[in-house]
């Protein structure tokens, strides 16, 4: 904010003091919010006695790959020395099939809660946007019940389902606040036409929806691949995703912590997201924000 | 008939994921809530006990400790993300050159799994190999950081773990309403001759209201819900230091065999999240409605 009196030098020089301590914090804060990140990528390349005796800030003398060909395909995690490469897997076979779904059931849901409204329809809106909401915890004990009885018990595709059903809420919210505000003249001049419900939502909605799907996509994405909890809860061997993975190498009792290995597995895991998020933060943002204030 | 049909058709097409909210949320709730008022132990079992699930829960040390840390973790966490992102909005809403470098970077925790926040923390605040070791290193031979292994202080590496995590969320919260303050507002203050930061205490900050409402919102509610941020970083400990209402229910549940009481864990987290949750989406929708 421009000051009325800058035109006195003193006052003008003070500006530029402030202005330097201004950036400096900034520049503090940018360091704190880096921090982890530089630890993890510059300890990843390391041998583990440079860790073990060096210090942790220190770029690496002697440069190895090794830990992340270790991370990647031959760590022990569990049992099994796979590394983390058949959980990756695991995660994709899990993330697309649930973010593909949630994403097109919460289009349809918010295409009819604004455009055709029923008696009623304020409660039903109201039911979805709690369940966004509750402790997961709640659900543990039927879900993992449920999914016993329909056969789906450590399987990719009952993740899919918890994670379709358990997404259902944020995905209708965002397309239900972003269909409120489009015209629903042109719903209506496109009814007279001839327009029946679904061409309507083709022809007419789904065309302007790109900016929509793509924060509902990539809401669902970070979520969903960052899930620890019902993986946990609810995974096998052949299903357990890459952060339960990540944890079991990590916390794993036995043997020597290699520290080098855990970081590279660290940042395999923060990969996917973090490239979303480079590719498309404006995008990221946008589903925060739209996740926390309506509208 | 055709027509009868298409008046329908909405409701049909509805209809799936609604039923499946109703199952998978509310039905799940309530089976949960008959758990906690009946004597389940390794599996669900359908005898009633009335509260004694809750009063054995209520009676339990661990319980305790939870709620406590629950309460000092989320009071701080709370209070220092609210804090810190206020602090660099208004920082950053100083027409700063590289905004658009700055920004990206104080968010971009938020796109990381808390597992992966989690284990780089951990070992970061490890004193055989991070910070302590680092000082060490450097000279500072008395300096002196073991806080994730000391029971008295290991919550507090979860705050600082959480804090870095969430704060830069926060920050563009409160940035997106920094610019939405009408200019004309600021510009009237500073023709009174008021300074910039009594402006943005008296005027700008007081403007915040929403913001500072939707946050705690959000902040309060992950609180709640924090689990696996503790796991990756302290697993509870040391001891159960750093247990949580997640991770006791968690082990009550299927490790402890005492599902029942479990169940009444479960209840009471969803209690504290309702009696925040609730008021707020009512007041969201009201408001909605009326504009």
């Amino acid at each position: 904010m421009s000051q009325s009196n800058s035109s006195n030098p003193t006052a003008a020089n003070r500006r530029v003091w402030l202005r330097a301590l201004l950036y400096a914090v900034l520049l503090v804060f940018v360091v704190y919010y880096l921090l982890p990140l530089y630890v993890m990528l510059v300890n990843s390349f390391k041998p583990l006695e440079e860790i073990r005796g060096g210090n942790m800030l220190a770029l690496p003398h002697i440069w190895t790959f090794e830990p992340w060909k270790a991370a990647w395909s031959s760590a022990q995690i569990g049992v099994q020395p796979t590394g983390l490469k058949p959980y990756f897997i695991n995660s994709i076979m899990m993330v697309v099939p649930a973010v593909t779904l949630s994403t097109l059931l919460g289009a349809v849901n918010g295409y009819v809660l604004t455009k055709w409204q029923f008696p009623g329809h304020g409660l039903v809106f109201a039911m979805i946007l709690l369940a966004c909401f509750i402790p997961f915890q709640i659900v543990l004990i039927p879900m993992a019940r449920v999914l016993g009885i329909l056969g789906l018990a450590g399987s990719t595709p009952g993740l899919v389902l918890v994670h379709l059903v358990y997404g259902l809420g944020f995905t209708t919210l965002f397309f239900r606040n972003y269909y409120a505000a489009f015209p629903t003249e042109l719903v209506r001049a496109a009814q007279m036409d001839g327009a029946n419900f679904f061409q309507v939502f083709w022809r007419i909605l789904l065309p302007s929806s790109g900016p929509i799907i793509v924060v509902t996509v990539i809401w669902q994405f970070t979520n969903i691949w960052n899930d620890f909890l019902f993986g946990a809860s609810f995974a096998d061997f052949d299903s357990i995703p890459m952060t339960v993975a990540l944890n079991n190498l990590v916390n794993s009792s036995t043997g020597v912590k290699e520290y080098n290995v855990h970081f590279a597995g660290a940042v395999l895991a923060a990969l996917p997201t973090l490239i979303v998020y480079v590719v498309s933060g404006r995008y990221f943002v946008r589903g925060l924000m739209a996740g926390a204030v309506k509208g | 008939m055709k027509s009868h049909l298409q008046a329908w058709l909405p409701r049909i097409v509805l209809a799936p994921s609604f039923l499946l909210i109703l199952l998978f949320v509310y039905g799940f709730i309530a089976y949960t809530g008959y758990l906690s008022f009946s004597d389940s132990r390794m599996l669900p079992s359908y005898g009633l006990v009335g509260f004694a699930n809750y009063e054995r829960l209520f009676g339990l040390r661990h319980w305790k400790t939870a709620l406590n840390n629950l309460w000092v973790f989320g009071l701080l966490y709370i209070g220092v993300c609210t804090v810190l992102g206020l602090f660099l909005a208004i920082l950053l809403d100083q027409k700063i050159r590289g905004e658009g470098f700055i920004r990206p970077i104080y968010l971009y925790p938020m796109a990381l799994s808390f597992i992966v926040t989690g284990t780089a923390w951990k070992w970061f605040l490890d004193p055989g190999i991070g910070l302590e070791s680092i000082m060490h290193n450097w000279g500072w031979t008395s300096f002196d950081f073991d806080w994730i292994k000391n029971r008295n202080y290991a919550i507090y590496t979860v705050v600082i773990a959480a804090v870095w995590q969430s704060s830069g969320f926060v920050m563009a919260m409160f940035l997106a309403g920094l610019r939405g303050v009408d200019s004309e507002i600021i510009k009237a203050a500073q023709i009174d001759g008021a300074q910039s930061w009594r402006i943005y205490w008296r005027v700008i900050i007081p403007m915040m209201r929403p913001v500072f409402l939707s946050s705690f919102v959000v902040l309060a509610h992950l609180a709640i819900k924090a689990y696996d941020l503790v796991i990756a970083l302290t697993g509870g400990g040391p001891g159960r230091a750093t247990e949580l209402p997640s991770t006791f229910m968690y082990s009550y549940t299927f490790t402890r065999n005492q599902m029942g009481v479990g169940a009444s864990a479960a209840i009471i987290m969803l209690i504290m999240i309702f009696s925040i949750i609730v008021p707020y989406i009512y007041s969201e929708l009201r408001s909605e409605k009326r504009s």
